[in-house]
This record gives structure tokens, sequence and C-alpha cells, in this order.
């Protein structure tokens, strides 16, 4: 009886008031929309930044007379220095297949003339913690002098590194800002929006109050009717990022790596997550908004 | 005949009249800007009686009304119900004192998208009364206040002493001890104001404590009730007239009281 009646109730209301539950129904619907493509995007700019992040790398030279026994002592010196994730090993022949790739001229046409490859065997060290490369660098080059033996040479090409560094620092912190800008504006927008729906009702909540109603139950129509404008909202704006989705975001994440990296959010709970949100968001705001003309 | 029926209940249960159904001790009521609505008022309003809250606008009386719905706290004093004080009810429990006092007011304050029947229906709905017992009781209520052929009407379409039944039938569909009703017939003409005032009258009749504030001192004066006068938040007169026909019936009081306010007899039939 009791629920029936609040259900009754709160189409009542919805049917009575039809313009401000429209007004807020887009409300949701545009914030859920802008969401759901930010969603993503935040999500890609960051994975892109920490892939970039990754490829902060030290060179480790290895001194052409090495013994094999001297290189190993090298590789597991290296291998028990801090913040060190993985060692990779590049031949001499390796760095001048790779080298070609990156300038064919000069590469391939100047061996040619050199006769020989003038590239060292090297270590490729990759750090745990992009930030605290210098550590590394200190632990086997301390003040410019290779700690063991077989160094040539160690090299974190610095410029490039904090280039990399500050670059990606900048694009994390932006998007984290405007992510947080965004939802605070959505959540003001969709009080804002209910606040005028319930105002248009003050008199009637007065009246409701005077015959004995309790707070509860004259709230739980409004938080209902906040449900089901969320509801409907969150469904309309996911119907419409599925149609973004598959006639814009698809044929291009096939040509391009960006829109498909691997840790965006995946559709299906990108979809739950904004149907909570649009209705736990309305149903609040119906709620606290209320509390106002609750106060007889 | 319910009517008469009802009263003959609350009669047999008539409690002692020592505990006053409204009692106000040395009441005073000052706003925040510091207005002095009411000043030390002394009441005592026992079970069953009929009492008019007169005098000027801006003497108090609304702010009474207010204090006993515990819309308003008292400054100092105390108000208390049957005996309770209203300072000891808590903030959660003011609906369920409020569903004990039935109230009307000057501007009706129906809900304007509701029908007539929805209105009434609400107040029951409120205190989670069954769907049966509401299509018992809604329509005998508006068939006592005349209005059973406007049942699904919105009030706009209807005329201000409809509104104003309609309003006094949502008061007291429940059948609370106490009715409050804050100048029930400001906004009406003479005639149908007796016709409310019947009404109130008749509710009264079945044993319900009921006070009314109005300023219209020509209807009171012909009432021949118990009138209690504020002036500046004081009250400076108290008495039970002499002329207190304690057994007058709903007709006859109708009829005395067109004849003393020179209306025709002619009119609502309730």
């Amino acid at each position: 009886m009791r629920w029936s009646f609040f259900l009754k109730e709160a189409l009542r209301g919805l049917r009575r008031s039809s313009a401000p539950a429209l007004a807020a129904l887009l409300t949701v619907l545009l914030t859920a929309v802008v969401l759901g493509v930010f969603i993503p995007i935040v999500q890609a700019t960051t994975g892109t930044a920490n892939e970039v992040r990754s490829r902060v790398v030290v060179d480790v030279y290895i001194k052409d007379t090495a013994t094999a026994q001297e290189k190993a002592d090298l590789r597991s010196a290296i291998e028990n220095t801090a913040n060190v994730k993985s060692v990779e090993y590049i031949s001499k022949a390796e760095a001048l297949r790779l080298a070609r790739g990156k300038n064919p001229k000069a590469f391939k046409d100047g061996t040619e003339l050199l006769g020989s490859n003038p590239l060292p065997d090297s270590y490729r060290v990759t750090p745990v913690d992009p930030d605290k490369l210098g550590q590394i660098v200190q632990r086997l080059n301390a003040g410019g002098e290779p700690q063991l033996s077989a160094i040539d040479e160690v090299r974190d090409r610095e410029e490039d590194t904090n280039k990399i560094l500050s670059a990606t620092g900048l694009v994390k912190g932006l998007t984290a800002g405007l992510a947080v800008l965004l939802v605070l504006a959505s959540i003001a927008l969709i009080a804002n929006t209910i606040r005028l729906s319930v105002f248009a009702r003050r008199r009637e909540v007065e009246v409701m109050k005077l015959v004995g109603a309790t707070n509860w139950f004259i709230r739980w129509p409004f938080v209902i009717e906040g449900m089901i404008v969320g509801f409907f909202g969150g469904l309309l704006a996911v119907l419409l990022l599925a149609i973004l989705k598959t006639t814009f975001v698809d044929p291009l994440a096939e040509r391009f790596a960006l829109l498909a990296a691997p840790d965006t959010i995946d559709f299906p709970l990108l979809i739950v997550v904004l149907m909570l949100a649009c209705i736990g968001v309305s149903a609040l705001g119906s709620g606290i908004t209320l509390r106002r003309f609750l106060r007889v | 005949m319910a009517v008469a029926k009802t009263g003959s209940v609350a009669a047999a249960r008539k409690r002692p009249l020592d505990v006053p159904v409204v009692e106000f001790k040395d009441v005073t009521k000052v706003y925040d800007g510091g207005s002095v609505a009411v000043q030390s008022a002394n009441m005592r309003i026992g079970r069953g009686e009929f009492v008019f809250l007169v005098g000027p606008t801006g003497c108090g009386k609304s702010t009474c009304m207010r204090l006993l719905m515990k819309e308003l706290e008292p400054s100092r004093g105390e108000v208390s119900i049957a005996g309770r004080p209203l300072s000891e009810v808590p903030r959660s429990r003011v609906p369920y004192l409020r569903r004990n006092l039935g109230v009307v007011f000057q501007d009706y304050k129906l809900l304007p998208n509701r029908t007539v029947y929805d209105n009434v229906a609400y107040s029951l709905q409120v205190i989670g009364e069954s769907r049966k017992e509401i299509r018992r009781k809604v329509p005998d209520i508006l068939r006592l206040v005349g209005l059973s052929t406007k049942l699904h009407n919105y009030p706009t379409e209807l005329s201000g002493g409809e509104q104003q039944r309609v309003s006094v039938a949502r008061a007291f569909v429940n059948h609370p001890p106490l009715l409050l009703a804050d100048e029930p017939t400001g906004n009406l003409d003479p005639e149908t104001s007796i016709g409310i005032m019947q009404l109130i009258y008749r509710i009264n009749r079945t044993g319900t404590t009921v006070i009314v504030a109005t300023h219209d001192k020509e209807m009171v004066d012909k009432m021949r009730r118990r009138v209690i006068e504020l002036r500046e938040g004081r009250i400076v007169r108290d008495e039970r007239s002499g002329f207190y026909t304690q057994d007058e019936s709903t007709q006859e009081f109708a009829i005395r009281l067109r004849g003393e306010l020179g209306v025709g007899d002619e009119g609502h039939p309730n």
C-alpha cells in the first residue's frame, strides 16, 4: 500500500510538473553524455602519459673488451640496483638494426663506408619509478666515473627524460583537474534544476506538513521522482553514447592506437557507472533540496 | 445521523474536566525581530468547549494557533495539549501531534492539483489508513459538509465557501479531538460564513473541542460562546456568554444566527 502510494504520488508529480522534470532530465542527460565522453578520454590520456613515461630508460654501454663473465657480472649488478624494473641486453648487431630503423640514411650508408659496426653492446635499464631515474645513474656512474670495469659509459638521455616527465605530469594534472571541475559542475547543475522543480511545489509540501505527514512520507515521492528522472536521463545518455561509439569511435579505433588504449574503461562498466551516478545524484538531489522546505 | 451517533459516543467517554484540552501557562512569544506577539497569556480550554479567539489583526491570534500546532516554540511559558506540554514533544513526533489536530485556514490551503476527494483522502493516506477505509470515510465526510456532488472537481472549480467546506472536511475526516480554525470565514460573505460556522458548530457537538480565531465581532457576539479577547498580545477578556444555551441543536443554532445577523434562511442546506 505504502510503496504503491509513493510510486503513484511520484508519477502524479511527474505528470503535474512535466516541464521542470523535463529540464532535470535534459540536464542529467547532457552531463551524463559529457561525463561518458570525458571518462574514457581522461583514461586514455593518462594511459598514454604512463606509456610515454615507461620509455624513460638508462643505457649502459659495455666496453668492447669485456668478457662474457664481466658482462654477466654487470647484468646481475644492475639487476640488484634499487629501482630497476628490467634489464634488456642489446647486442652490437641489434643496436645497429634499431638505429637503421630510426635513421636509415646515416646508419645504412655510414656503416657501409666504415666497413664495421661502430655501436657497442649495451644494457637498456627500465626504472620502476621514472621520477627517480637519477638514483640508478648515481649508483652505476657515481661522480661521472663508471663503478664497474665493464662499463664504458652510462647515459640517461637527461634532456629527453626531463621533457617527458614534465610534459606527462602536466597532462595528468590538467585532466585530473578538469575531471573534478566537470563532476562538480554536473552536481551543481543537477541540484539547481531539481531545486527549481521542488520550489514550484513548496506550497504542496507545506500543506502536507499541516495534515501531519512525516518528513519521509513527503520525501519518498520526490526521491522516487528523482530516481525516475535520473534513470531516463541516464538511459538516453547511454543510448546516445552507444550511437556515438559505434558510428565514430569504433571505426577510428582501428586506425589510432590512442583510442584503443587497453586500459580505458569497458563500455558496459561505463554504462553501469553512469546509470548509477545519474539515479543516485538525482535521488539525493531531490531528497536534500526538499530539506529546506520541510522545516516548518 | 452519523454525527449524532459519534456525539453520544464522545459524551459517554468524557474524561474528567480537570484535564484541560488546551492550556497556556504564562506564554510569551517574541519573534526574532523583537516584536512581541503574545505576552504572558494564561488560558484553559476544557473538553468539548467552543471558544472564540478575537481581536484586531496582529493581536496574536494566529501566533496562538501556530503555537498549538508546534509550528512555533514559545519564548517563555508552556503550551500543553491534553495535559502534555508541547515542549516535551520531540521534533520527529510533531507530525503525529498534528494528526490529532484539525486545522482550517482563511486561505483554505488545499492542494490545487488534486480533486476534492483526493484532498480529503490525503490526510487519511498520511496516517496509513487502508484503501478500503478511505473509500468508506471520504464520501461520508463529504456528504456531511454537503459536497457529495463535487467529489471529482478541482479546488479551482469551487466557490470560496465550497473550498472552505473541503478544508473543514479534511480537518475533521479522522475525527481529531481538537479543531483549530484560523479566520475560517475571513474570505467569505455573511451567508456562506453562517454555513461554515454551522458546520464547525456541528463538529463541536460531536465532542470535539473547537477554537476559532476571528475578527468578525458581529458573528462572535451572536454565537454566544466563550470569547477570549486578545489585544497587543495580552488576554484582555475571557468570558463565558451569559446566554449560553448548552444544548442548542445545529438547526436551532443556524436559525437563530440567521435571524440575528439579518440573513434569510435560504442558502446551503448544511
